[in-house]
């Protein structure tokens, strides 16, 4: 259909295939895509034939909140859940990073711990609990032990994947310019994987959460998951609610902070936004 | 006067068995200081495996190749290469881009003071040779496909290689880009001195570019013709509506599509119509 003269394309609409939205609609979308749920999950609780113990309300899950802050020691669950993920997580990716670059990088060394590596990615990271708690004991030590063997063998797997992807070019270029092998790893297949290596890390710190949950579960006396099974044992359906959504929120905001440090440090990735 | 590059009955096999391609086989030929020499020829037929023999980054299996005298054993710092695309580096700016090899150990080793500072000095000269001074502080995923491959030329030159190899530099640019790209080469060419290898689809390109093209022929790759090319040292645009320039390049095309293998295309797209019309 030939177009009227003086007929301009507009501005695509926000519908359009990956069309554009303004940072006021985004968060317009984020804000009712999170209240949303929290509305529907209002009504449905309070209306009258819900047993409290079955489906609390989210004002009686803000009391519990106030409640364990003041009077459970709120602090002091979330700061040791904390401490066990960060732990376990930082000894998995101080690691998996030099083994994740070697992996990508020698062919030797991928041949002898590739395989190995996803050999054990498959065994059941809760199934070495028994077998955790035997060697490690019950100590904080073996918390950390179970996120580490929940997050480490895929971190290394991520980490080798996001090294090889690296150009051939990018590094044959280093090599045409007269850079060592040590020099061509260091200076162009390190800084070049840093940004894919930063975005493994946000994923698999989400995985360490979910192991943390199960080490405490069956092998603690304090945090978060703990107080998550304590609860159940006495019913109080109103605190595994705030345990959850406080391990979702926690999550949230580190999630966020890695993405933060990925805009700060990597600007020129983020260069439209 | 010895040949700069010195490629003797070269060969190369990729794979083993079913997989086995003979890639290059028997390929001779001598270039000379300061030349510029291109590489045509049919889809497949070796160039880019010849050039990166040349630059170390592919090792062969026959034959000997020498570059100043030596035997290539692998890359140098001599034999500067300029890829297609990819090559740059992201996370640094164009002025960091260009002088990456300043941050390597031998472009560091044994310099005085006063050679530090001509450093200074060659990336900021490349920078304004290459009309990138606009660019100094940008991120290279800011820039133009064409302004990108500037930058990789400037870096390829930062260090002083006496050997420049370029694989189909100009084969992502529009046509316009191109011809800028062209006048700036050939003028990089006169200013630096470097020996010049360079591989294209172009024939165009190869022509107004080459003191000689090298016609390479596939299956297996080998050398088929090389021209001289009938041109005056300085090269203009104008040239390339010339009667010899226009003889040459039809020349040239009708022998691209005689080694090509077309013949057997032909009868594949044949077979493909009976197939249809069955
Ligand atoms: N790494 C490799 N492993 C196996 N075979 C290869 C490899 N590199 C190239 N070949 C084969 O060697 C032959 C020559 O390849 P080459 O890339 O040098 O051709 P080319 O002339 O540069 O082609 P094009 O014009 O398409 O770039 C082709 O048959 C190709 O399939
Ligand atoms: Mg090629």
């Amino acid at each position: 259909m030939p177009s009227r003269p003086g007929a301009r394309p507009r501005r695509p609409g926000m519908w359009a295939i990956r069309g554009p939205l303004s940072s006021r609609q985004y968060w317009l979308f984020a804000a009712l895509g999170l209240l949303a749920p929290l509305g529907l999950w209002w009504v449905v609780s309070s209306g009258a034939t819900v047993d409290k113990v079955f489906l609390p309300g989210p004002v009686d899950v803000f009391n519990r909140l106030i409640k364990w802050y003041a009077e459970d020691d709120l602090l002091s669950d979330m700061g040791i859940s904390i401490y066990r993920v960060t732990t376990g997580f930082l000894v998995s990716a101080v690691i998996a990073l030099p083994l994740g670059l070697l992996i990508g990088t020698f062919r030797p060394v991928q041949a002898v711990l590739e395989p190995l590596t996803d050999f054990i990615r498959y065994m059941p990271a809760v199934a070495f609990i028994p077998l955790v708690m035997l060697w490690v004991g019950i100590e904080e030590s073996s918390k950390i032990a179970i996120i580490f063997i929940g997050t480490f063998f895929q971190m290394v797997l991520m980490m080798a994947e996001d090294v090889r992807r690296v150009p051939l070019a990018q590094i044959e270029a280093a090599q045409t310019m007269g850079a060592t092998r040590g020099e061509s790893v260091k200076l162009v297949i390190f800084q070049s994987a840093k940004p894919a290596l930063l975005d493994t890390l946000r994923v698999t710190m989400g995985w360490a959460w979910t192991y943390l949950v199960v080490a405490e579960l069956v092998a603690a006396n304090s945090g978060l998951g703990y107080s998550i099974l304590k609860a159940q044992r006495f019913l109080q359906t109103d605190k595994i609610f705030v345990g959850i959504l406080l391990i979702g929120l926690i999550g949230l905001v580190m999630d966020q902070l890695f993405r933060l440090a990925h805009r700060k440090a990597f600007p020129w990735l983020h260069l439209r936004s | 006067m010895s040949p700069k590059i010195s490629i003797q009955q070269v060969g190369k096999v990729f794979g083993e068995g079913s997989h086995r391609v003979e890639a290059l086989k028997d390929v001779s030929l001598d270039i000379a200081d300061n030349e510029f020499v291109t590489f045509v020829g049919a889809s497949g037929c070796g160039k880019s495996t010849l050039l990166r023999i040349i630059g170390g980054l592919e090792y062969h299996t026959a034959g000997e190749v020498l570059a100043n005298g030596q035997p290539v054993m692998g890359p140098g710092a001599d034999r500067a290469m300029v890829f297609q695309h990819y090559s740059l580096y992201p996370w640094l700016r164009v002025m960091e881009n260009i002088k990456f090899s300043r941050r390597l150990r031998h472009g560091r080793e044994n310099l005085t003071s006063a050679e530090v500072e001509a450093a200074s000095g060659r990336a900021d000269a490349l920078l304004s040779l290459m009309g990138l001074n606009a660019a100094t502080h940008a991120w290279p995923n800011e820039l133009s496909g064409g302004m990108q491959q500037r930058v990789a030329i400037a870096r390829a030159l930062m260090g002083r290689p006496e050997i420049l190899l370029m694989d189909e530099p100009f084969g992502a640019l529009d046509a316009q880009t191109r011809e800028v790209m062209h006048d700036l080469i050939l003028h990089v060419h006169r200013l630096e001195k470097p020996t010049l290898a360079f591989v294209t689809h172009d024939v165009e390109e190869a022509i107004y570019l080459a003191d000689r093209v090298v016609l390479m022929a596939p299956r297996p790759g080998r050398i088929d013709t090389i021209y001289q090319v009938p041109l005056p040292a300085e090269r203009e645009q104008d040239m390339k509506h010339t009667p010899e320039f226009l003889r040459l390049k039809k020349e040239i095309l009708a022998r691209i599509r005689e080694t090509s293998g077309m013949e057997t295309d032909q009868n594949m797209l044949d077979q493909l119509n009976m197939q249809e019309a069955i």
